[in-house]
């Protein structure tokens, strides 16, 4: 029975074509360090979905934002859980992608024909952090609020453009409700937009080329 | 596929896919399970019925005339999520002879408006839906289901008070 309901369906949508071009591709002998791409897809797929979860509470606004993630993590049912994710996540997405990235270079892989799969991985990197930067704010506590003070204020050092940048991303002279907002809204749309998007695109390149083998000493 | 040792059984490739399953199942498991936990908190934690019980004094029964019914309204603060909110309630109440009370909820049993006192026609009225309540609180005609909803009073010291605890 249910074979015949997958027949029915792989006959009109071709999953068993998708699923052999995608996972069941042929790759050289590796080692662990190639299942970093992998682990950090996993975590943006989960930071997704626990930030997707968080906005049920939060309320990106200076008066609520704290005491809006207060009462998540005190009063709503496993909301520890869903921000402790979200929390621990982040800078294990940040530590992932550098050593992917790390791999990258030392194995040589971003070399003929991966260049665009390394650019885009770049990218990825700086949305990456990007999203780091900005989900940092939201809690709006002390810590928060000073180290975007701080983070801002060093785009401010840039000679000419600088002032403007700052102001820029604060949206206005000093952070405010808008700074609050606007990062915000970089958090859970633009950035998050532009990362999958680019994800799509580095997990294309990745199963249209296969992946490089480990460099031979006479390489 | 077809090289693989052993067709039948437990090969390395199916071994592998199994665990994959499995702890992709778990994973999924622990974080959707609280997840739904997660969505439905608010609206399955106990109401907060303490504050709500305590008896709320309305005013002095010297100063109700029998057979008028008047409207009495306060607000309440309660905690709702992180906010403190004021919700407002307004309570009809009737004198009867020999001290007795009808305490009346202003708030409509059909879809929640508020009910008033018309002296012309000695009716509550509901505007949403033209519902129209006796003195008594009974049905006299619209949509509403129930009579309007009383609430426990007592007399301490010549005060009214009621419990808001619709009985």
């Amino acid at each position: 029975m249910t074979t015949r309901w997958i027949t029915w369906l792989d006959e009109r949508l071709g999953l068993t074509a998708i699923y052999n071009t995608v996972l069941d591709r042929k790759v050289p002998k590796v080692n662990w360090a190639f299942t970093l791409g992998s682990a950090t897809l996993f975590l943006a797929v989960t930071q997704a979905v626990t930030g997707v979860f968080l906005t049920a509470y939060y309320v990106p606004h200076p008066e609520q934002a704290y005491e809006s993630i207060n009462y998540i993590m005190n009063d709503v049912a496993f909301g520890w859980l869903i921000r402790g994710i979200h929390h621990w996540g982040a800078t294990l997405m940040v530590i992932t992608v550098f050593l992917h990235m790390l791999r990258t270079f030392f194995y040589g892989a971003y070399k003929y024909p991966r260049e665009v799969t390394w650019i885009t991985g770049v990218l990825l990197l700086l949305l990456t952090l990007g999203m780091g930067f900005t989900g940092y704010l939201l809690p709006w506590n002390q810590r928060a609020y000073w180290a975007t003070t701080v983070g801002t204020s060093i785009t401010e050092t840039i000679p000419f453009i600088g002032p403007f940048i700052n102001e820029a991303l604060r949206g206005g002279t000093d952070l405010s409700t808008l700074t609050l907002v606007r990062f915000f809204s970089a958090h859970i749309w633009m950035l998050p937009a532009a990362l999958f998007g680019l994800i799509g695109v580095h997990l294309y390149l990745v199963v249209r080329l296969g992946i490089s083998h480990i460099p031979d000493e006479d390489e | 596929m077809a090289h693989d040792s052993h067709e039948h059984g437990l090969n390395r490739r199916n071994f592998v896919a199994g665990i994959v399953t499995f702890l992709g199942g778990i994973i999924a498991a622990i974080l959707g399970l609280p997840a739904i936990g997660y969505l439905l908190s608010p609206s399955l934690r106990n109401r907060n019925t303490a504050s709500l019980d305590e008896w709320v004094p309305l005013g002095l029964i010297e100063d109700l005339v029998e057979g008028e019914p008047r409207l009495f309204s306060f607000t309440r603060t309660q905690r709702v999520g992180w906010e403190i909110t004021a919700q407002s309630y307004g309570i009809y109440v009737l004198r009867k002879p020999g001290n007795t009370f009808d305490v009346f909820s202003n708030v409509c049993t059909h879809l929640s408006c508020r009910v008033s006192w018309q002296e012309d026609l000695g009716e509550y009225i509901c505007p949403c839906h033209d519902g129209h309540f006796g003195i008594d609180g009974s049905i006299i005609s619209g949509p509403q289901p129930r009579p309007l909803d009383r609430f426990d009073y007592r007399v301490e010291d010549g005060t009214l008070e009621i419990q808001l605890v619709e009985v």
